[in-house]
């Protein structure tokens, strides 16, 4: 328990686990609810799995408690578990916040893992998936307030794809950019990195176990932006070209920005109207 | 406890998907927060930082700072800050703050060898006036030296303008800002003969088209990056144009990313010059009424000490002069680059290029240029910021909403303090310079001090040689940044004072030419810092400085805009201002000791005093008699300068500032200041300041009060009016890679830290968020050393070497060839690495060019 008091101040994230304990307390296994069932089973969400680790049941009966990935980890991040812990007796796991993955090229642990719990298919770093990370609390993120902060995307090792910047326009103060913090999960492993070095003395960026993280889009709903970039071109019939009736000096682009009103060169500097140039004030200047 | 499935799924489901679409809940109600700020005080300080001169809002209770936040009503930063500023609050309490002098000694007594010991402030200052007067009086005006900084105050720079060029009649003074705008100051003053940028930061509202030239502005001026993205994201059709020699964070906004070889930024600009001529886009009624044309001398050598071979080499060394040229002449000289030369130069796309030249020769587009050090710390960075002046001339895009090449400053007071109060060895207050015998009169008259003071730069005085206090003739008495260190290190200067930077981890070339001098026995070192930095750690006395918000303060930002500050909390300790430690040293050192006879026999009341009675109790500095600080809400603030000298010692010497630049009849208009309290007062206020009006843009008409009804534009710093398009050609950079030494080094910062870390790096969260620096290098120059991402590499040059981790995946994607290494590191000093080649125009570094070898540590 020491252990768990040092590494987290986390009380929303304790919170989240000891919920899941006490359902688990209460049998929920037995009431089938599937997804949050295998949660309660294993590990709360605080706790994070080395990479490679096989779903948490197959991977609790895989494990052998042998210790030997914690002991050749080179930076000294991974912990087992201790009676009276929230997680299993003898399995590895590490706190994002305070000892995140550091995604070494040569995955060592696994290297060591005798029995394939974690996955000795794993062998590219960049594909394992410990877990998802996700920008939690908007309010207190200071990016969402427009501050260049951005220690998330600059420590991400999965550079550009992992965490992107969506830069918008800050209503509040009118001329200043947001550049706020996306995470995608195609592309995060879970290391926890931006979670260690986010800078708010409560990390507002977190990673969860990726079914607790993660929604779902209808079964049958495609963006179709999307579609249309994955086959690179357009899933039906393109379309037809379109001709408009316009006055002059006036083009319509239809894919683009709409209407344009081309700007008249000046041909003479005098206006159309004759009074404005008869008012224009050249009495008053002499 | 029985739960249902429902409770279950509501309660944690909720809070996850909540987090997942980022919906917000009510949180729970703290009862802390809002009783906290019961009881703190609020008020305004412009960011310690950088020259963007963000203001924020310090919170302080029970003389402690608590609390920070930006500044709702800041027009600058309107409430926002980086990261660097989030932290603020922090750089006051490093846990190893210095709290008391500390001299090296050995069994009581000064030892160049001992180690520090702590010791009283005037046991400090005792030794300190022995080795300064001493060495005045056996070296010359070169002797002593001080090193100043763009982060003082702007009394602070003032004061030890005072004390340098009138007390201890040395030009020795120069500023970090050498290593940093002394380029851009260089190429003000040959285009415009006044110096600081034209426009405003509300350019970055008004152009259409925004140029990038060597400045990563994403990271080093991150809220005015904020705008220029915003003006991007919201104006239609507004263009970000980017050049580097590497890709940065900017790029990520680039419609037109440029990845140039290092150096032949020079021909890039010749192009655009050639292609606005070819394809007569300039504006021929506005150069044929405020332009000259001119050329420069050309093979100027690389500013290294005259024995080096590329300096023997060149055959005008030095040499800054340029005559002026017919439009035609000028034309002929810049066709030479058309865009095939400089694309082949370059390695830049032709179309990129096109594109580039388009956007400035397009009379239709608003075209904002923006540069910081890639153009600055540049062998050519004279030249080549004019040569973005140039492109700006023909066009006419000058000193109008939108229209503007703006030179960006590092530092938070660059503009204000280093260059408008004359801390620059060639410099006086507001433009003058030394080089002119009225202007040093003029100074002297303001100053009350005797006819011939100040050194001239060549020790003459109405034709006569200035006498000098060691005998002999003054003789020549520029002496710039890096010369001084060469200076020292021949022993030519024998003591050296570093206040308010960290030069020794900064100036270039530390092995062979900053060390040395440093830790040689006959010379004695004096660093002033609150921490312990590299160059504390390399001197003889360290003494503790009250920083920032612990004194009463002013800076000046890029967009002339001077903000002030008053005194927030007590420093710890010990610690005392650098405006206290500068004027209680000028107590040490009499008349006397360093001016001759005959000087003080112009004005034998002085005789007897003190310098600190000559120059700061003169009747005018303290005018201001001792009173309580306070702001229109009612809240008294403490101004331990005030205390300590018994008068309001800021207010004084800003007054007196003042009148070097607000006053009839002084000799060079154009740096208008408002009374020192209207400052208290305002968000800042952008100069020159007439009648209570600020100028947004200068030398157009309407916009600037000194500019004549009907002239529409007058560039007002030279006699005819008129502003200087002056051709230069590409010349090659001093070292270049070669077979051994394979790569280009280039150097720099990041968001996270500030300069050389020992503010940032004292931060827990930045630290650990930016802990060590890095070699960005690209993936197959690592892998053609057998290195990849994470490893670690022993970077080599000619003069030293370093051991960092190797990112080839990081915020820099650099090209092969090239490697970039920030120097905020104290543990990794890339400033071992550099070459000390300057321009030998500005004298300032190239921090961007150096050959390197990398391989496996």
């Amino acid at each position: 328990m020491s252990d768990t008091d040092k590494k987290h101040g986390m009380n929303r994230r304790q919170f989240l686990g000891n919920m899941l304990k006490t359902a688990c307390g209460v049998g929920l296994v037995g009431m089938g609810l599937g997804i949050y069932s295998n949660r309660a089973s294993s590990l709360p969400a605080h706790y994070l799995r080395p990479p490679g680790a096989l779903p948490e049941e197959d991977f609790l009966g895989a494990c052998i408690r042998c210790g030997l990935c914690v002991r050749d980890c080179p930076y000294d991040m991974l912990f087992l578990g201790e009676v009276g812990d929230d997680v299993a007796t003898g399995t590895p796991y590490f706190v994002a916040r305070t000892g995140p993955c550091e995604m070494c090229e040569d995955i060592p642990c696994i290297a060591a893992c005798p029995t394939n719990a974690l996955d000795h298919g794993l062998t590219d770093i960049e594909e394992s998936r410990m877990g998802l990370a996700v920008v939690v609390d908007q309010e207190t993120c200071i990016a969402f307030h427009g501050l260049r902060c951005e220690v998330c995307f600059n420590v991400c090792p999965i550079r550009g794809k992992a965490i992107t910047l969506n830069m918008q326009h800050n209503v509040r103060s009118g001329k200043h950019a947001l550049f706020i913090p996306v995470v995608h999960s195609e592309a995060c492993t879970g290391c926890g990195l931006c979670e260690r070095a986010c800078i708010l003395e409560e990390a507002a960026i977190k990673v969860f176990p990726t079914d607790l993280a993660k929604g779902e889009l209808g079964k049958h709903y495609r963006l179709g932006w999307k579609e249309k970039e994955k086959a690179g071109k357009a899933l039906v019939t393109p379309d037809v070209e379109h001709k408009y009736n316009l006055p002059e000096g006036v083009r319509y682009d239809l894919q683009g920005e709409g209407l344009i009103i081309e700007e008249k060169p000046e041909e003479t500097p005098f206006s159309s109207n004759p009074l404005n140039s008869l008012n224009s004030g050249f009495l008053d200047s002499k | 406890m029985k739960l249902t499935r429902r409770d279950f799924i509501k309660s944690n489901a909720v809070a996850a998907a909540a987090s997942v679409a980022g919906v917000t809940l009510p949180a729970i109600k703290s009862a802390t927060a809002a009783d906290g700020d019961d009881g703190i005080r609020w008020d305004k300080a412009a960011c310690r930082y950088c020259g963007t001169g963000c203001s924020v809002l310090m919170g302080v209770k029970d003389g402690k700072v608590v609390a920070s936040q930006g500044d709702p009503d800041a027009p600058v930063n309107k409430g926002l800050n980086c990261i660097k500023g989030y932290f603020l609050p922090k750089i006051l309490y490093g846990q190893d703050r210095v709290t008391q002098p500390m001299l090296r000694k050995t069994n009581g007594k000064y030892d160049k060898n001992g180690k520090f010991e702590a010791v009283s402030w005037e046991e400090a200052f005792k030794i300190m006036a022995e080795k300064w007067v001493a060495a005045r009086k056996a070296k010359g005006a070169k002797g002593v030296g001080m090193f100043g900084s763009g982060q003082w105050t702007v009394w602070e720079g003032y004061a030890a303008a005072k004390l340098m060029k009138a007390g201890f009649r040395s030009n020795s003074l120069d500023p970090n800002a050498r290593h940093c705008m002394a380029s851009a100051v260089g190429a003000f003053m040959r285009a415009f003969r006044i110096d600081e940028p034209m426009g405003c930061y509300d350019d970055l509202e008004h152009a259409d088209d925004f140029v990038l030239w060597g400045a990563n502005m994403a990271e080093m001026h991150p809220i005015l990056w904020s705008r220029l993205t915003d003006t991007r994201l919201t104006k239609k059709g507004c263009k970000v144009h980017v050049l580097s020699t590497y890709e940065h964070r900017c790029y990520e906004l680039a419609d037109n990313p440029i990845i140039f070889e290092p150096q032949s930024d020079l021909a890039i600009a010749n192009f655009i010059a050639n292609y606005i001529i070819q394809n007569k886009a300039y504006n021929k009624d506005f150069i044929g009424k405020h332009v000259n044309f001119n050329k420069t001398t050309t093979d100027i050598g690389y500013g290294l000490r005259p024995s080096h071979p590329l300096q023997k080499a060149a055959k005008n060394p030095n040499k800054g002069k340029f005559n002026k040229i017919a439009f035609d002449e000028y034309a002929k000289l810049v066709s030479e680059y058309t865009v095939e030369k400089a694309s082949k130069m370059s390695g830049v796309p032709k179309k990129n290029l096109i594109k580039l030249a388009k956007a400035y020769a397009d009379p239709k587009r608003k075209v904002s240029s923006f540069w910081t050090m890639g153009m600055n710390q540049h062998t050519r960075g004279v030249w080549m910021n004019g040569l973005v002046y140039n492109i700006h001339l023909l066009m006419g895009k000058i000193s109008e909403p939108g229209n503007s090449p703006f030179s960006l400053t590092g530092q938070p007071s660059a503009c204000g303090t280093a260059r408008e109060v004359g801390t620059f060895t060639h410099r006086l207050p507001a433009d003058l310079v030394v080089k002119k015998d009225a202007h040093c009169k003029f100074a002297e008259k303001v100053w009350k001090l005797p006819a011939g003071t100040i050194p001239r730069h060549n020790g003459m005085s109405d034709k006569a040689a200035q006498s000098d206090i060691s005998g002999k003739p003054m003789g020549k008495t520029l002496i710039h940044a890096v010369a001084m260190h060469r200076a020292l290190k021949d022993r030519k200067m024998n003591c050296f004072w570093v206040m308010c930077n960290n030069n020794m981890q900064a100036a270039a070339n530390m092995n062979e030419e900053s060390l040395p001098g440093w830790r040689d026995p006959a010379n004695f070192i004096t660093v002033t810092d609150p921490y312990p930095t590299v160059s504390a750690q390399a001197a003889d006395l360290v003494l503790p400085t009250s920083m920032w918000i612990e004194k009463e303060g002013a800076y000046g930002n890029a967009e002339r805009r001077t903000q002030f500050w008053r005194q927030q909390v007590q420093g710890p300790g010990e610690s005392r201002s650098d405006l206290w430690q500068l004027m209680e040293f000028a107590k040490y050192v009499k008349v006397e000791d360093v001016w001759p006879e005959d000087l003080i026999a112009k004005q034998p009341e002085y005789a007897g005093k003190t310098l600190y009675d000559v120059l700061y109790a003169n009747g005018q500095v303290d005018k201001f008699p001792k009173q309580q600080v306070t702001d229109d809400r009612g809240n008294e603030y403490g101004n331990d300068e005030m205390d300590h000298f018994g008068y309001y010692v800021q207010k004084g010497l800003f007054e007196e500032y003042r009148l070097f630049n607000s006053v009839p009849g002084i000799p060079k208009k154009g740096h208008e200041m408002a009374e020192f309290e209207v400052y208290h007062k305002a968000r800042g206020l952008r100069w020159p300041v007439i009648n209570g009006k600020e100028t947004l843009w200068r030398f157009r008409e309407g916009y600037d009060p000194h500019v004549e009804k009907g002239s529409e534009v007058q560039f007002y710093g030279a006699k005819d009016k008129k502003a200087n398009i002056i051709f230069g050609p590409y010349e090659p950079a001093a070292e270049m890679p070669d077979k051994e030494y394979n790569l280009w080094l280039c150097t720099g910062r990041v968001l996270e830290h500030w300069h050389s870390g020992s503010m940032t790096r004292r931060v827990p969260e930045l630290y650990r968020a930016v802990p060590d620096a890095v070699v960005f290098m690209s993936k197959k120059d690592a892998k053609k050393r057998k290195l990849r991402n994470g490893s670690m590499a022993k970077i080599v040059s000619r003069r030293g070497e370093i051991v960092c981790r190797v990112d080839t995946k990081g915020r820099n994607k650099v090209p092969d060839g090239l490697v970039f290494v920030p120097w905020f590191d104290a543990g990794r000093l890339v400033n071992k690495l550099t070459l000390d080649a300057t321009d030998p125009l500005s004298k300032e570094t190239d921090y961007k060019k150096c050959a390197v070898k990398i391989s496996k540590a």
